[in-house]
């Protein structure tokens, strides 16, 4: 654990050393090279920023309006039937639109049940294996603009869902 | 099909908090996550623009050359579309090597970043190409080492071994990951 702790610590500082001992063996003017590269990402996030506003504002509604909770109340006695357990269904739909809102939830089922619980262990090992699927793919293709965006969507739903069934039987075998 | 998802989200949202009283709430939500994305911004601001300078000087270094030769023959086999040489290609491999080492935040803008090359590659301006579609099905398929953030919760919250969950975390995400490759390539192959 704490090997990987301070191995995530040390990975960022060691890039820029590494990367900044090539860019002066190579003899280049760093500084100027990373205001030129910094001055490329300035106008990235400009060009995002009204996507961004977009978006936060409609999963703002979704979330305020209570829209998310009504279909994971829904949804529960369906997935319960397939053996999913129904404190985590919130937290899955919510995975798929918003990283801080699940990660909210999360929060509150370690709370509630304790991280070793069995539900804790779940959503512990799904939230590392599942990723924000609408939230990503609207960043990322409104960046470009891009409106017809054919099967990624599937795909990344598809692979969402390999994920937590995968999830599902691990912890089913490990600590079922 | 963003075009109609978030107009519907908003269409939705609203009517259903008609039904449920929550129009006041609607109102402070929908003010507050715009107020949200700008803070978001200032801080990715920083953030992006740190890295993209650092990358810059990697790129003008030949580190993500090398870095590139590491990853090419994987990369070759999923984006056969793209010329081994293009800026895409540094983008894809610095994105994906931030989200394995669990660098989420710093694989965001080299992800930007590689949309916006392909997107010079693509033919259709509207329609994703498919390199496109097996970057982001790829890329959201969420492959990982290690969510330092979810131990540092279970941490927080008492749990007796919190790092216990690395090793099924490490099993999940490549299932995940297989399927969302198989997908993309199958869906590749019919097209």
């Amino acid at each position: 654990m704490k090997l990987i702790t301070a191995l995530s610590n040390l990975i960022l500082p060691l890039v820029i050393v590494y990367i900044l001992s090539c860019g002066y063996s190579k003899k280049i003017n760093v500084y100027e090279v990373f205001i030129e590269g910094a001055k490329e990402g300035f106008k990235v996030v400009a060009d995002i920023l009204p996507t961004l506003i977009g978006l936060m504002m409609a999963v703002g509604i979704l979330r305020a309006g209570g829209t998310l909770e009504l279909v994971s109340r829904a949804l529960s006695p369906i997935v319960s039937r397939i053996g999913f357990p129904s404190e985590a269904v919130p937290i899955s739909l919510m995975r798929l639109v918003s990283s801080s809102a699940s990660t909210g939830i999360l929060l509150d089922i370690f709370k509630n049940y304790g991280p070793d619980s069995f539900i804790g262990r779940f959503v512990s090992v799904m939230m590392s294996c599942t990723e924000t699927v609408f939230y990503t793919m609207s960043i990322y293709f409104m960046s470009v603009k891009i409106t017809k965006t054919r099967y990624t969507l599937a795909g990344a739903l598809v692979a969402n869902a390999a994920g937590m069934a995968a999830s599902l039987a691990l912890c089913r075998y490990l600590w079922g | 099909m963003l075009n109609y998802l978030w107009g519907a989200m908003i269409f939705v949202g609203i009517l259903v908090a008609a039904f449920t009283g929550k129009m006041a709430e609607v109102t402070n939500g929908a003010v507050d996550s715009a107020k949200e994305a700008v803070t978001v911004s200032i801080t990715m601001l920083g953030v992006m623009s740190m890295w993209t300078g650092i990358m810059k000087i990697g790129e003008e270094a030949g580190v993500t050359d090398s870095v590139k030769k590491l990853l090419k023959p994987f990369l070759k086999w999923l984006f056969p579309d793209v010329p081994e040489n293009h800026r895409a290609m540094d983008y894809i491999a610095a994105n994906v090597t931030a989200n394995f080492l669990g660098l989420g935040w710093a694989a965001t803008p080299a992800g930007l970043m590689a949309m916006k090359e392909l997107q010079d590659l693509n033919r259709h301006r509207e329609t994703a190409s498919r390199a496109m579609c097996m970057f982001m099905i790829f890329n959201m398929s969420s492959l990982q080492l290690v969510s330092i953030n979810i131990i540092a919760y279970r941490m927080q919250y008492g749990s007796a071994d919190p790092s216990e969950i690395i090793g099924p975390g490490i099993l999940t995400t490549l299932a995940s990951t297989v399927a969302a490759i198989a997908f993309a390539k199958i869906m590749e192959a019919v097209k």
